[in-house]
């Protein structure tokens, strides 16, 4: 008898598993289609390119100055917690080095990447899950206007045209912010702080491939949240979910493509 | 009227996007430094190069006078291949010695280059023939070793010696 239900409960959960392993991958090949159509589709956002133009304004323009605040901090912090390290080693100096490395590889990429989820992927997701929601979707394929031309693809290039823009101004602005608290504040010396940093900050292996991580986050960041709010149920409620979905699923996965792409440009 | 407002906001954003690109390359990175113009190529046969990798600064007096362009192993002669690119400006003497160095005690390892006194210079594919590759640390610190040991026996034979007799 116990046997017998804890048998069906295994059971149970096995199949839940399951369904949801194959739920997962459904929303996968629907978001893999959406990808592809938004690319064949997206010739309409380069003809009539103020509709990009306008995208570009709310999620490029309207990001700078949390990018800028964020960066200009996580300079500053880098550059003080380095310092605290460094200075037992006698090499201050390499302060420019390891704020520049880490700003230009990992943190500018990655977190303007995690910013850039929360401050306009949740607006697109709900922008169009409400489009959706009170079918202003179906209005326009009802006038033979494909709305994935109209509303999808534009918001798709504004994201892959700004986020990398917004990734070098966050790398710089923390070098910037970094300088700030070494220079004036610690008081290493200027020349040394830029000198060793150029040495050793490659343009090619470094500064390229942070721009690299930053198209790929970007076209997986951006899709994500053009998925959620499409394919979101058209209720109050689905809404919220898919935009909680797009956070969520945003930042785990920039944060597994990171370190699949480091991985990858590590090779020597 | 609304859009050019727009046009506006969005290109001064992708004028500070590429100001912050070009300030990343050439305030941060090493566009700069890294361009050598017109250079030749040498190679060198070293013993053991070390840590010594591509794109390491070649030094002469301390000055980079060129970059590692490549290593490669020789399976003949079970020696590095090192090609290195010296800048056009710079001629060095045939007889130049090639050296593996440490910059600082843990630093990243670089070619030095001593400058000899022959009139002929070094061309284009040319082999460096005096050579000596990086102190291997392991090496250096077994030698110090074997020396003190051998040391403190010759000195220790007599003393022992005598108290047991």
């Amino acid at each position: 008898m116990i046997k017998s239900n804890l048998l069906n409960s295994i059971t149970r959960l096995l199949i839940g598993v399951g369904h949801r392993m194959i739920a997962r991958v459904w929303r996968l090949g629907a978001g893999a289609r959406l990808f592809f159509l938004t690319i064949i589709y997206s010739g309409e956002s380069f003809r009539r390119f103020h509709l990009t133009l306008r995208e570009i304004y709310f999620t490029g323009v309207m990001s700078l100055l949390i990018i800028i605040v964020s960066a200009f901090f996580v300079g500053m912090v880098l550059a003080l917690q380095g310092y605290n390290t460094l200075q037992k080693y006698g090499s201050s100096e390499a302060i420019g080095v390891l704020v520049a490395l880490s700003l230009v590889r990992e943190l500018g990429p990655v977190v303007t990447a995690l910013l850039f989820a929360g401050r306009a992927g949740t607006a697109i997701t709900a922008e169009i899950g409400l489009m959706k929601t009170t079918e202003q979707l179906s209005a326009m394929e009802m006038m033979a206007v494909n709305p994935i031309a109209r509303v999808v693809a534009p918001r798709f290039w504004a994201g892959v045209i700004s986020m990398p823009i917004l990734a070098a101004l966050f790398s710089m602005v923390g070098v910037l912010g970094g300088y700030l608290v070494a220079v004036p504040l610690i008081g290493v010396d200027s020349g040394a702080f830029w000198s060793q940093m150029q040495a050793n900050v490659d343009v090619r292996a470094d500064i390229v491939n942070g721009v690299i991580k930053s198209v790929v986050f970007a076209v997986a960041c951006t899709m994500i949240a053009l998925f959620e709010g499409f394919d979101a149920p058209p209720t109050a409620e689905g809404v919220s979910h898919a935009t909680t979905r797009t956070v969520v699923i945003s930042s785990l996965t920039v944060l597994g493509l990171d370190f699949v792409l480091t991985s990858f440009m590590m090779v020597v | 009227m609304e859009r050019t407002k727009i046009d506006l906001w969005v290109g001064i954003f992708v004028a500070l996007g590429v100001a912050a690109l070009l300030g990343l390359a050439m305030k941060v990175g090493n566009l700069t430094s890294n361009n050598l113009g017109k250079t030749y190529s040498v190679s060198a046969a070293f013993e053991n190069v070390g840590g010594l990798k591509p794109n390491a600064p070649v030094k002469s007096a301390g000055v980079v006078v060129g970059r590692v362009a490549d290593i490669k192993f020789d399976s003949k002669t079970y020696e590095a291949i090192v090609n290195i690119n010296i800048d056009q400006r710079y001629a060095f003497p045939k007889d130049t010695f090639a050296n593996i160095y440490t910059a600082g005690l843990l630093g990243e390892q670089y070619v030095g280059l001593e400058a000899g006194g022959e009139d002929d210079s070094l061309k284009n594919g040319d082999k460096i023939t005096q050579t000596q590759g990086a102190v291997v640390l392991e090496k250096m610190i077994s030698k110090f070793l074997f020396n003190k040991a051998s040391e403190s026996e010759s000195n220790s034979e007599p003393a022992t010696a005598t108290p047991e007799n």
